[in-house]
């Protein structure tokens, strides 16, 4: 049972198969098992959770609810929620008990979802290993001595474990892309302001956005279905109808034009990689896809706008935890300007520091122009290669990630390595589009995925591509060793 | 040597919301601590700013009254700096790009002239909250009700030379903020305050000397003294051989002084940019017409209208019109009255504005109702009483003893027309009084109107004031011819 993905879950719940606190427990006692050598959660909701699920039984048992009603699923810890911990991966909201639901997580509840914990990430989503977190490193399921990416790493972990059939990330720079890579899941960062940012704690607002993690792409659809759309309480969120995400997932991709960028295929890519998701593409030119070569010319500068932006951004979203509300506080303040330094100094970790140090200098008098405007020019740029990308094709595809899965305390002292292998990612956020990673095989035993990349608000096809591609292939099947 | 002053002002209007700018919660003053504070208000990670639209609205009122311009484009920006009482740890303001710029105000001098003073730009913004040092032993205890509470920030040119000027300019915005119905002027709340830029030249230099800022000033009173008090050290420092020193003051009415806050070297880097919460707003020309057309009638025309319809003088009509209410208060008793423009305008700068200034009273609080007032100077007009008798009927209506002609009816205050009851007060008093006609007869016709004061007053004083002393003057003259 706990290998089958949202759909089957669903039917099984709605024939009576199952029951959701039958599920529940099931999940919850993996989690419980496996949580010590994985680490992929930070709170685990048992009481909780086995409450959400009778009453989910009891909707089902009146012929109400939903697709997801009853299923499990786990949050990034990242989206508050109400009357449970909410800690970002951070020593600062150690304490923190939000008191109420971001808007994601209130779509999943009204749905009938089942919270079943809260997944570990790099602090405030800032990182791309899972070991700036304050709660320990995750790891990878495929081999516990590498990372599983990040930063939404607990949730991708999860999955990959089958601890959670499906679990939230949050994407600010390829932090679902990535992680999902990694771990051979299939995830989805939709486009700027598909998915409700409310309740989410920010990173860097302009770039953020959730997204479903999930075993395949049908799953990605169904939770799609749940927690798209616009919201009132996000000004950015846009007012675009919503797709039903399951309905084109059967489409033929006959004549699918799929465009692919030189500057993703260069010598910064691993060449098993690079072979992986050369087969990849072959198999959807196999479903009558056409490949044509294009170029995105700027793909170099994303990096550099890309830690100005997101920087100065959370340089002023962080400003907040300062130690007079709520979250951290140092012992005995002597004075304001004590209690600020030290609450703030003991309470974010190294590499949440570093990125507030950046931002604050980047926006500072004298120097805003020359970094924080010359990046947002330098978006437009991007925006514009990508545009002019889609004129020609329907799709992008390349690498998500330039290698697999790397050791733990690899990278992690030598932070412009671990920005660089962002390079594939990165510009999707600056430019607002929609991508995903689906599993594309295995590197030396490790998970590759192939990244799609879709036009504003295309998520649909992005998922019918994905979708069609699962269909002939069965990589997102692979369940680590141990795991089964 | 002769210095000149120059003056900018920047004026903090709280915007008459029901709610923040960025948040459903209320805005009302004088609640309990922190129960008017939302999650965003908080700034709980994970909420987000929702713009109030209203402030925009608002905002464009005013820009269109000063003949602003109003930009198709304007973009909130983030003000980043560390207090307790701001829960985001910046505030959300505009930089580039506010939803007001450039427009201009008359304002009225002393000597009866007007001089234009330029409004750079007004943005929209929000309020933090508020620092409570008191009663929390070595801690400081914050409220945060007032955090998020809008407000339109109106920055003036350095146009005005003197503290007269910058209180003129002052009331002027006050009366037009007060007039579109966008703030409500509390300056006792702190619904309206400033700061004050000021610096001082040798007359006739162009170069502007190094400026001061005064922080926080909240009534027309103290930024008068403020200004002078300020301007008075800078002389004191420059003629001794010193420099202004370019930096934040604030201004103690107690001790009538300013002294240094913080100097520009200790002054925050804000690290302004956009908000990447909110989306830029866009206001397109027809919203602004729509606006434009719905405008109420301003205080510089409706003191026109005042001095051509009522005919009365530039100085009552500025008076009448400085205030909206004050406006409507007169035109409803001139209209009770029968038109009676002069006499209505008297009473209301004279004795109404007396009283009001006794009681401490707002003319929105006043006792006496427009329609009360008319319906006096209607009986006044009518010879009903006498102006003297008037104020009589003034003071008990003021005291709550009813209507004008209730009054007069109750204590028998009709003045006393009857020429016959009149004749006979004239004749006893003649009766009675042999010296004072001796005398009266006896002096040259130039002295003869002061002495026949006596005869006046002595009959006054018999009828309780009630004699028509148009009658009694004429029917003594006549008897008192030799």
């Amino acid at each position: 049972m706990h290998l089958s993905t949202l759909a089957q879950l669903s039917t099984a719940l709605e024939s009576r198969q199952i029951s959701s606190e039958e599920l529940t427990r099931l999940y919850l006692e993996r989690c419980k098992k496996f949580n010590d050598s994985l680490n992929c959660f930070i709170t685990i909701n048992e009481d909780s959770a086995m409450a959400q699920a009778k009453s989910a039984d009891e909707q089902r048992a009146a012929g109400k609810g939903s697709a997801l009603t009853g299923i499990p699923i786990a949050q990034k810890d990242i989206f508050c929620t109400n009357g449970i911990k909410t800690s970002c991966g951070s020593k600062m909201l150690d304490n923190f008990i939000a008191p109420y639901d971001a808007t994601v997580i209130e779509k999943m509840n009204a749905a009938g979802i089942v919270n079943i914990g809260k997944t570990n990430m790099d602090e405030f989503a800032m990182g791309s290993s899972n070991e700036t977190s304050f709660y320990g490193p995750v790891k990878n399921p495929w081999d516990k001595d590498y990372v599983p990416g990040g930063s939404s790493g607990g949730s991708a972990s999860a999955v990959a474990a089958r601890l959670s059939p499906a679990a939230t990330g949050t994407d600010t720079g390829g932090s679902i892309r990535q992680p999902a890579s990694l771990c051979g899941i299939t995830g989805l960062k939709p486009t700027y302001g598909r998915v409700s940012r409310y309740g989410m704690v920010a990173f860097a607002s302009s770039l953020d956005q959730g997204g479903p993690m999930t075993q395949t792409a049908e799953d990605a659809a169904l939770m799609m279905n749940v927690i798209a759309g616009f919201d009132q309480r996000d000004s950015t969120s846009a007012e675009v109808p919503v797709d039903d995400y399951t309905a084109k997932l059967n489409d033929s991709i006959d004549g699918l034009k799929i465009g692919l960028p030189k500057e993703y295929f260069d010598e910064g890519l691993d060449s098993n990689i690079a072979k992986l998701i050369e087969d990849g593409i072959k198999e959807l030119e196999k479903l009558g896809a056409v490949c044509k070569d294009i170029e995105l010319p700027n793909t170099q500068l994303s990096i550099p706008a890309y830690y100005v932006v997101a920087p100065a951004e959370c340089s002023s979203n962080l400003s907040r935890f300062d130690g007079v509300r709520y979250g951290y506080r140092c012992d005995n303040p002597e004075d304001l300007s004590d209690l600020y330094c030290r609450s703030r100094g003991e309470g974010f970790g190294k590499e949440v520091k570093r990125r507030i140090m950046i931002g604050a200098y980047v926006l500072s008098a004298g120097y805003y122009d020359a970094y924080y405007l010359k990046a947002q020019q330098v978006r437009h740029l991007i925006r514009d290669d990508f545009q002019n990308a889609f004129k020609e094709v329907d799709i992008i595809a390349g690498p998500t990630a330039t290698g697999t899965a790397f050791k733990l305390n690899e990278k992690i002292n030598d932070p412009v390595s671990m920005y660089l292998s962002d390079i594939y990612t990165v510009s999707v956020n600056l430019a607002g589009l929609p991508a995903m990673s689906v599993p594309a095989g295995f590197s030396n035993k490790l998970p590759v995925g192939m990244q799609l990349i879709g036009n504003y608000f295309e998520e649909s096809k992005l998922l019918n591509i994905a979708h069609r591609y699962q269909q002939a292939t069965d990589w997102h099947l692979q369940v680590p060793g141990g795991f089964e | 040597m002769e210095w000149e002053t120059v003056i900018g002002l920047e004026i903090h209007a709280q915007l008459a919301t029901r709610s923040k700018i960025f948040s459903g919660a209320a805005t009302a003053y004088g609640a309990e601590p922190n129960t008017q504070a939302c999650a965003v208000d908080l700034g709980l990670p994970g909420v987000l700013p929702v713009l109030n639209e209203q402030v925009v609205l608002m905002a464009i009122k005013f820009g269109l009254a000063i003949d602003a311009e109003i930009p198709e484009r304007s973009i909130f920006a983030r003000k980043n700096y560390f207090y307790p009482d701001l829960p985001k740890g910046y505030q959300i303001s505009q930089f580039e790009l506010p939803i007001v710029s450039r427009g201009n105000l008359e304002i009225e001098l002393d000597d009866g002239t007007t001089k234009t003073v330029g409004v750079t730009r007004a943005h929209l913004e929000e309020d933090a909250g508020k620092s409570m040092h008191e009663g929390f032993g070595n801690m400081t205890g914050i409220d945060l009700n007032r955090a998020g509470t809008p407000l339109l920030e109106i920055v003036s040119e350095p146009d005005m030379r003197s503290a007269k000027e910058a209180v003129a300019y002052m009331k002027k915005i006050h009366s037009i903020v007060r007039y579109l119905e966008i703030c409500d002027g509390n300056m006792q709340e702190g619904s309206f305050r400033c700061d004050a830029n000021v610096s001082i030249r040798p007359k006739g230099q162009k170069e502007f000397g190094i400026r001061t800022e005064l922080k926080n000033i909240n009534s027309f009173r103290f930024v008068e003294q403020a200004i002078n008090i300020e301007v008075e050290r800078q002389i004191d420092i420059i003629e001794d051989g010193g420099t202004i020193v370019q930096e934040t003051r604030l201004y103690d009415p107690n001790k009538n002084e300013t002294r240094s806050m913080r100097s520009k070297e200790e002054a925050n880097d804000y690290r302004y940019f956009p908000d990447p919460d909110l989306l830029p707003v866009q206001i397109e020309p027809e919203l602004i017409e729509k606006i434009r057309s719905e405008l109420p009638e301003l205080p510089n025309a409706k003191k026109q209208r005042f001095i051509t319809e009522f005919n009365l003088s530039d100085y009552d009509s500025a008076v009448l019109t400085a205030q909206k209410e004050m406006a409507a208060y007169f035109e409803t008793c001139v209209a009770v009255a029968g038109g009676e423009a002069k006499l209505s305008a008297n009473w209301i700068s004279g004795e109404l504005s007396a009283a009001l200034n006794k009681d401490n009273k707002e003319i929105t609080e006043c006792p006496v109702s427009a329609e009360m007032l008319g319906g006096m100077i209607k009986r006044i007009k009518d010879d009903t009483i006498s102006g003297k008798i008037a104020k009589q009927v003034f003071e008990a209506m003021w005291n709550g003893e009813g209507d004008a002609d209730t009054i007069i009816e109750k204590k028998g205050l009709k003045q006393v027309t009857d020429s016959g009851a009149i004749e006979k007060l004239v004749d006893d008093v003649i009766a009675n009084s042999p010296a004072q006609v001796a005398q009266y007869q006896a002096a040259p016709p130039d002295k003869q109107g002061k002495l026949i004061g006596y005869f006046v007053g002595q009959i006054m004083k018999q009828s309780q004031g009630k004699a028509n002393p148009k009658q009694v003057n004429e029917l003594l003259k006549e008897k008192l011819k030799a």
